[in-house]
Order: C-alpha cells, then sequence, then structure tokens
C-alpha cells in the first residue's frame, strides 16, 4: 500500500494488563483486560494513520506502548530504524528525541507550576539541546510557529484557553525536533471553532516539517479531515484497515459502518436510516467468543459462524483489511 | 401554533466574581417561547451561557454568587417561577419541569439503589407508596429500554455503564410525566454509539410522552436531526433564532455562518481541504467586548459594529419575527463581501 519505507512499523504488538486476584489476592485470578492484542500496521514516512474507536477499546494504551511509555507484553515497533523495545534508556532516551506525544488533556498535561517558556525550555535542558540566547530563541520560534503570542512566553497555563494550553503542548512535543507525533485525542476537548484551528495548524506543520502522525481520536469526522489512512479498533483489535477515501466511502466491517452511521451530520435535510446498535461495547477483561463484535453485529448475514470462529484480519481489497467474515458482502 | 408553555423574557443571570474581579455576565438578556411537544435546541461553544441559562429556568443558580436580575421573566403556563414561593417553586421542579444533566456519572447518587432514586420523585410529588413508585421505577427502567429492569432497579450506579446511567438519568426525569424536559448535553460524556441510542429513545419519549424538550448542546450535527427550532448563543446572548431547515439553508450571522463552516463533515464526497476556523476565542463574561460582542472575531465587521450593539433584527422570510438575527449585516446587507 506505500512504496516508501515505513517510518514507523508495529508488529504483533500486544499488552494486557493483569487484573489481580479476587478476595485481597487471595482467590482465583480475575482475567486479564486485554487492551491491545495483536495488532499490526505500518505508517509511511509524512503520513497519517487515524485510529478510532470507542472508550475502552485500547487506542489510547496502543498509542503509550508504542512510545514505551507502557512496557509492551509482546511484539516489535520500529520506529525510524529503532527497535523501541530492545533499545536500553540511555538508546530510548535519545530516539524520545524523534517520536514525541501530545495528550488530550491540554490542562492535566501542562505543569500548572511552570510557565509556558519553563515548559518549552525543559526539553531543550534535557536533550542538551540549546543555552542561553539560543535557547531563548529556538522557544520565540516555537511560540510562532504554532500561533502563540510571544507574550504568553511568561504565562502559566491557567491563564490561558484550552487552545491555546493545546498549542503549547504541541510546541512542546515539537521542541526537540522529532519525526513521529503520537496525537492522542487533540482536539476532543477542544470547542468547534477552536478544534478546526489546531487541526489547520497541525495539517500546516507536518507539511513543513514532513512529520509523521498517528492520530488517535474517537470522532471519524474529525479523522477523515486529517488521515491518509484509517484504522478501525473494537475490544483491543483491529477491525478495518484502510486507506482514508476507501474506508469513508466503503467501509468493510459493520463496525466501520455502524460508527460512521452514527456521527450527527449537521444537514436537516439529510434523512439518513440511521444505523443503532443495540447494547454496550462489552468488558475487555471478557470479550464475547469468535468476532467479538457478534453480539452487536447488525449484518444481515450474521451467522453460528460468527460465534465460534474469530474472524482473520485480511485483505479485501487492495490495501483494505477487514476483520469480517462477510467483508465481501459489505452493509450499506 | 399549539398552545404556549414557556415564556422567557430578558433573562439576565450575573455572577459576582471573587475578589471583586466584576460580574460575570454570562446569560444577557435571553428572550424565547417554548410551545407544547416543541424541541428548542440550545446551541454554542463553552461559556456562551446555555448551561446557565437552562439552570435558571429551573432556579438552580447558586445565589450568591448568582443572581437573576430584576426585569427577567419566565412564565410557565402562566405562572411566573421567579416570584413564586419556594414551595410552589419545588413542586413544578421536578414534576412540571425536569432535566438531565450532561455527566451521568456525578449527577446520580452514589449511596442509593438507581431504582429509590426514580421512586423518589414519584413519593414526593406524586404521593405514590413505596410499592407503587417501586413498580413505578421498574416501569420507567423499562420504558427507557434498560435491560432486565428487574433486576436493574436494585442496582448502584457504579454497576451501570455511562450509556446506562443517562438512562436511569431520563428515567429519573420523566418519572412524573414532565411537560417540559430540559436536556443539558446528555450524550456528550457518551461514546457515538451509545449517543445514537440515547438521542433515538429522546425522540421515541417525546413521541409517546409529547413533552417539549430543551436540548442543549455543542454539537450542530445533533441539533439538526432532533430539533424544530435553534437558537445560537454567543456571549450570554442569543445571536440568531430560527427554524432547523431555515437555519441551517441560511445561516445570517457571521458566527453561526463560522460555526457550521468548522464543523468537520462526513456527509461531503471530499473532506475539505481546510476547516474553516473562526480566529481568536470566546470573550470572558466579565468582560464582553463593546458594541456587537462578536466584532473582534467577525470577518465582516465595521465601525458601528464597534460601537453600537445590534438588536435582534427580523430577517424578514416566513412568518415574522421566525428568523431573527442579531447583526448589522441585516440592516446594511451590501456590506457582506467576503465569503469567511
Amino acid at each position: 500500500m506505500i512504496a516508501l519505507a515505513p517510518l514507523v512499523s508495529v508488529q504483533d504488538l500486544v499488552k494486557h494488563f493483569p487484573a489481580g486476584r479476587a478476595l485481597w489476592g487471595l482467590g482465583r485470578p480475575r482475567p486479564a483486560v486485554r487492551a491491545v492484542s495483536h495488532v499490526s500496521f505500518d505508517i509511511a514516512p509524512g503520513q497519517t494513520l487515524g485510529l478510532v474507536g470507542e472508550s475502552g477499546c485500547g487506542k489510547t494504551t496502543l498509542g503509550r506502548t508504542i512510545l514505551r511509555l507502557i512496557e509492551p507484553d509482546a511484539g516489535r515497533v520500529i520506529v525510524d530504524g529503532a527497535d523501541v523495545f530492545a533499545l536500553k534508556p540511555p538508546e530510548l532516551r535519545a530516539l524520545r528525541r524523534r517520536m514525541q506525544v501530545v495528550f488530550q488533556d491540554p490542562y492535566g498535561s501542562l505543569n500548572p507550576r511552570m510557565s509556558v517558556r519553563q515548559t518549552l525550555a525543559e526539553p531543550l535542558v534535557i536533550h542538551r539541546l540549546a543555552n542561553g540566547t539560543e535557547r531563548e530563541q529556538r522557544i520565540f520560534a516555537l511560540l510562532d510557529e504554532v500561533g502563540l503570542d510571544r507574550r504568553l512566553a511568561g504565562s502559566y497555563p491557567h491563564e490561558l484557553s484550552g487552545g491555546q494550553r493545546q498549542r503549547v503542548g504541541i510546541a512542546r512535543a515539537l521542541s526537540v525536533e522529532p519525526k513521529f507525533l503520537v496525537l492522542d485525542e487533540p482536539v476532543s476537548a477542544l470547542d468547534v471553532s477552536v478544534q478546526a484551528q489546531v487541526l489547520n495548524l497541525l495539517a500546516d506543520l507536518q507539511q513543513r516539517r514532513r512529520l509523521t502522525y498517528l492520530f488517535i481520536a474517537h470522532d471519524l469526522a474529525v479523522v477523515r479531515q486529517i488521515a491518509d489512512h484509517v484504522t478501525v479498533m473494537y475490544l483491543g483489535k483491529i477491525v478495518e484497515l484502510a486507506p482514508a477515501a476507501e474506508l469513508y466511502r466503503g467501509p468493510r466491517h459493520p463496525y466501520t459502518t455502524s460508527l460512521l452511521s452514527a456521527v450527527p451530520v449537521p444537514d436537516p435535510n439529510a434523512q439518513r436510516q440511521r444505523l443503532v446498535l443495540a447494547g454496550d461495547v462489552p468488558s475487555p477483561a471478557h470479550p464475547p467468543s469468535g468476532c467479538a463484535f457478534h453480539p452487536r453485529c447488525p449484518h444481515p448475514k450474521k451467522n453460528e459462524r460468527c460465534r465460534t470462529e474469530e474472524p482473520a484480519l485480511r485483505e479485501i481489497a487492495p490495501g483494505q483489511l477487514a476483520a469480517c467474515h462477510f467483508a465481501e458482502e459489505p452493509m450499506q | 401554533m399549539t398552545e404556549l408553555l414557556l415564556r422567557v423574557r430578558d433573562l439576565r443571570t450575573y455572577f459576582v466574581t471573587e475578589q471583586g474581579r466584576g460580574t460575570a455576565r454570562a446569560v444577557d438578556g435571553v428572550s424565547f417561547d417554548l410551545h407544547a411537544g416543541e424541541t428548542l435546541g440550545i446551541v454554542g461553544e463553552s461559556g456562551c451561557g446555555k448551561t446557565v441559562t437552562s439552570l435558571s429556568l429551573l432556579r438552580l443558580i447558586p445565589e450568591p454568587p448568582g443572581h437573576i436580575l430584576p426585569g427577567s421573566f419566565i412564565e410557565l403556563e402562566g405562572r411566573n417561577l421567579l416570584t413564586l414561593a419556594p414551595k410552589a417553586l419545588r413542586a413544578i421542579r421536578g414534576n412540571e419541569m425536569a432535566m438531565i444533566f450532561q455527566e451521568p456519572m456525578t449527577s446520580l447518587n452514589p449511596v442509593f439503589t438507581v431504582g429509590d432514586q426514580i421512586a423518589e420523585a414519584a413519593i414526593v410529588h406524586q404521593g405514590l407508596s413505596r410499592r407503587a413508585a417501586r413498580a413505578r421505577a421498574i416501569e420507567m427502567l423499562k420504558l427507557v429500554g434498560l435491560p432486565d429492569p428487574e433486576t436493574r432497579v436494585d442496582h448502584y450506579p457504579h454497576q451501570l455503564s455511562g450509556g446506562m446511567r443517562q438512562r436511569v438519568m431520563i428515567a429519573m426525569a420523566l418519572v412524573c410525566g414532565p411537560k417540559v424536559l430540559i436536556a443539558d448535553e446528555p450524550t456528550t460524556a457518551l461514546d457515538v454509539t451509545i449517543q445514537a441510542q440515547i438521542l433515538e429513545l429522546l425522540n421515541r419519549l417525546q413521541d409517546e410522552l409529547g413533552m417539549a424538550v430543551i436540548l442543549i448542546t455543542h454539537d450542530l450535527g445533533i441539533v439538526a436531526g432532533t430539533v424544530d427550532r435553534v437558537l445560537v448563543m454567543y456571549a450570554g446572548q442569543v445571536v440568531e433564532s430560527a427554524p432547523t431547515p431555515e437555519l441551517f439553508a441560511r445561516p445570517l450571522h457571521p458566527y453561526t455562518e463560522g460555526l457550521l463552516a468548522s464543523v468537520p463533515r462526513l456527509d461531503t464526497p471530499h473532506p475539505r481541504r481546510r476547516l474553516h476556523s473562526i480566529p481568536g476565542q470566546v470573550p470572558a463574561a466579565t468582560a464582553w467586548p463593546a458594541g456587537c460582542r462578536f466584532h473582534p472575531r467577525c470577518p465582516y465587521a465595521w465601525d458601528r459594529c464597534t460601537v453600537e450593539e445590534p438588536p435582534l433584527l427580523d430577517a424578514g422570510k416566513g412568518e415574522p419575527a421566525s428568523h431573527v438575527v442579531r447583526c448589522w449585516l441585516l440592516a446594511e446587507p451590501a456590506r457582506r463581501t467576503r465569503q469567511p
């Protein structure tokens, strides 16, 4: 699907969270939460992979495991030629210059006692990138680049609006000149007019700096705006992975179809037949048998096989992968 | 038009801020009508005053620091809620007018079963016995589509998922058969597939029970699919009000226009190359800009906008006052030159 060698390659990644034991550690062990199970994908340099799913599907855990902010249980991640899980601490620290993260909550991810200047200076100090006036110059250049007034350098997070805080978070990630950014719901806490500003900023930065993004979000309309490829997760697994245009035009997995159908469209004349899924997302500690989506699946051909046999993620059309027994006969 | 239920005129709710930093004029002259069976959408971004408006309707504003200014007027079927005695007000709250909140996690009491919480309103307002109230609670849980209501009635909130808790909140609000239901961002904390379930549920219940609904949301997509009429709020004021199809076909306030253009959409053949964005941010409620409150962010603003505050002007199509806009462009349409 991509001619270039990938900048990021995730291979068979697994992360389970043990749930401990019942009865204060004396009883039977509880089943582990299978947050990420056997996930693989590549991202080409300069491209954006959108990662979509509902709460609890494992998308945030996946993003953090790729950066080794959480240790994995199995699998391999290659970022810019480096095997992330094989690195020793000093090498890992060096690699962190090339991969950075922007978090969802611009309130919780900035230190309230540090001014914008201190927040942006910290990575430069840690990675010994700049000193004295050069450091000050770089901080100003970063503020310019993310569209923040230089006069805000002395401000503290509580003095900034949500959009401004998210710009500081982006500037902090950019300060070490990374190649790869994990953007974990970077706009979901923002109002719609500000969300548009930040999405445009991210698109500009990507072009200017040739950045590679993993863009994690629950909002398919937002992802469509920025992603080249999209992967959809359900209960820790990839259920569909496709080039964005194909996924939005013709989703192959009934879960993707349902997600797309559930997004409200700002047009009162859109007489859409909304596909409303029954029930809640099951607990990732007790995923259903066979296809994990089968209890909620609206596909008319759903049958016994879905309940017993787990569908493999397979290529349905060039570059378009789906994990459904009926991917050749997608729902409309 | 059907029977008028709720009449709000010139509602002003102000808050005195700490350390005397001034007065936050959170809601500043809001007027609207709500008819029986109608769904009214109130749309706006954070800080525009939409939640304070809804809390004011039920007089749930903590005083101090807040107060509803004299001259404001809220009338439910001929009774002025702002002058009503506390006892009479209590008989309306949760009975004739009920509310569901955004956070189903924090709005339910963790130490009572959901059955007790639903039954409470039926016991207080309708004088039901405990046994009858419990049966009523089960009936309500069935109505809102909670699976296995006979068991769930004895569960505590922490045993339910987010979507189920929101269904319980709806059951609580509807137990007395209110005439007006105020839903403040009822689906914001929920996943998109659960949001679709809850919106469908609210639509169905409104059809079955015939109540009027005020739906408060920041999501223009939700508004487009559910409400009859939209109020767009900005900086404590209504800036545009129109029937839903009219508002989406002919948004006239530059803020409405900008908001609609900033939404990433799924219903276009291709994604937009670049999203429109409204420059700047919502000003603070302690210092609304002079003149038109939107002028610092408006692509069309001229001198008049900076000094003279526009009233709600009639946009002139259809019934009188059915589409009103707080913008001087209505008086000087030739100024609408740039496309945002």
